[in-house]
């Protein structure tokens, strides 16, 4: 279980993760749904230690930060290293696996992330971004999490892109042991793929519930507000 | 066919002077290239040393960082050099050879500005590069070395050939405490022949013949890094 305790970030004077508390559990599915700029990707980067806190704590047990790994926005393959050594650096130089092990690895989780070998020896600018980011998952993969965040994983994608990726994260999702916190616009999606879906307002939880209910019965005027806005689009 | 036929004795005179000028002056064109390249490969060690603690979370390296590069900038080289080979011998209590002084002076003074330079080239890199390596648990400095400042050579090649070119040019300086270089040799043949414009002019040709050849190397360097990354 990781625990987040009364979790607090700010920029500046402005406090864009207020005093959030919550516990996930190991083998389920978050994902957490909210307006743009709520505070949505700031909780996961805090989450990943990517961000330092300015008040709280975060207890992760026993998983160290190797085992947490993070699906950016856009991706943020190492530009200068190829597919293969984007996904194989990590491993030699943290996990201290050998080369050929890594290698050997990578391929296998090319081939779980749909992606041909064939890509392998291309440099990230010359591949879609529907293949960046699954290059980014297989890299992740790699270092054998216990924890996935992905953070908006296809925001940055096209709708043909966006399907292959969801199709992605919908089949790791289903590997036991693994937690996965996504953090999405897709509310179709969410409700699919989720145990628990979060709704975050001005940097905070306002509503948690299991994914079906939340949207279903909704409590808070703030989230009946926003899934109305979501429907009008939908219809639209 | 005689040269004589197509010029003068006295431009034919005038001909042989230059050469024999240009033949003393040349032969300083090894010491400005050993004192110029060497001071620029370790003023880019020191200064890209300087740079990655720059970027690293302790504070005392950061201080230390800043105050090193604010006194070199900020302060004149001849003034630094000066420092190094007749006041640091006394404080250190030991000998500095000309060589050794000339080559500290000008990679101390090179590697403060080579330190900025690649801070602007660190800082011209995504910031989501810095947190990929973050998230994959990547060490600092393997960060920095593999992924970082690759990345950041394309952006700061065009400086670092300006700062590689205004070391050659800087390096005239150190003839002051007697090494033989370019400019030296040119002072001394001056000295020698009553004749100020010939040896300087000569010596203008040899610094702008180097200097033209270090920025196609590095047109084409650049060239080479922008296809790649195409």
């Amino acid at each position: 279980m990781i625990e987040v305790i009364n979790i607090t970030k700010k920029y500046g004077n402005t406090e864009v993760v207020s005093s959030v508390s919550f516990a996930f559990k190991i083998g389920q599915v978050y994902s957490i749904i909210g307006s743009s700029g709520s505070g949505k990707s700031t909780f996961l980067k805090c989450i990943a230690g990517l961000e330092k806190l300015d008040d709280g704590d975060i207890k992760y047990g026993n998983i160290t930060k190797q085992k947490i790994g993070f699906i950016f926005q856009h991706f943020n393959l190492f530009s200068n290293m190829t597919v293969l050594e984007n996904i194989t650096y990590a491993p030699q130089k943290v996990l201290k696996v050998t080369k050929q092990d890594a290698i050997n690895e990578a391929r296998r989780f090319l081939k779980k992330v749909n992606l041909d070998s064939s890509i392998e020896n291309q440099y990230p600018s010359s591949i879609s971004g529907g293949q960046k980011q699954r290059v980014a998952i297989a890299r992740t993969l790699c270092m054998k999490p216990k924890i996935i965040l992905y953070d908006e994983p296809t925001s940055a994608l096209d709708p043909e892109n966006t399907a292959e990726v969801l199709n992605v994260i919908k089949n790791l999702s289903k590997l036991e042991k693994l937690l996965s916190i996504i953090v999405t616009h897709h509310m179709k999606f969410a409700q699919n793929i989720s145990d628990k879906i979060l709704f975050f307002d001005k940097g905070q939880i306002i509503e948690e519930n299991f994914s079906k209910d939340l949207f279903i019965n909704p409590k808070s005027t703030r989230l009946k507000e926003f899934l109305s806005k979501v429907r009008k689009i939908d219809e639209n | 066919m005689n040269i004589l036929d197509f010029i003068s004795h006295q431009q034919y005179r005038d001909i042989l002077y230059i050469l024999k000028i240009a033949q003393y002056v040349y032969k300083g064109i090894f010491t400005t290239l050993l004192y110029s390249i060497l001071a620029a490969f370790l003023g880019i060690m020191l200064g890209t040393i300087l740079a990655i603690f720059r970027y690293s979370n302790n504070r005392i390296l950061l201080i230390s960082v800043k105050v090193y590069v604010s006194i070199m900038r900020g302060t004149p080289f001849l003034l630094q050099l000066f420092f190094i080979y007749f006041a640091l011998p006394g404080i250190l209590k030991i000998n500095i050879p000309i060589f050794i002084a000339g080559i500290l002076a000008l990679s101390l003074n090179s590697a403060a500005y080579v330190a900025e330079i690649i801070r602007g080239g660190i800082e011209s890199v995504d910031k989501g590069q810095f947190e990929a390596a973050k998230s994959l648990s990547i060490p600092y400095l393997e960060m920095m070395i593999s992924i970082i400042l690759p990345q950041a050579l394309k952006s700061i090649l065009p400086s670092l050939i300006n700062e590689i070119v205004s070391l050659i040019k800087e390096s005239a300086v150190i003839g002051i405490i007697g090494v033989a270089d370019l400019m030296r040799r040119a002072q001394i043949i001056a000295a020698e022949k009553y004749d100020f414009i010939t040896p300087l002019c000569v010596a203008a040709v040899f610094y702008y013949i180097i200097i033209s050849i270090i920025a196609y190397i590095g047109t084409i360097v650049e060239k080479k890094l922008n296809d790649r990354s195409n």
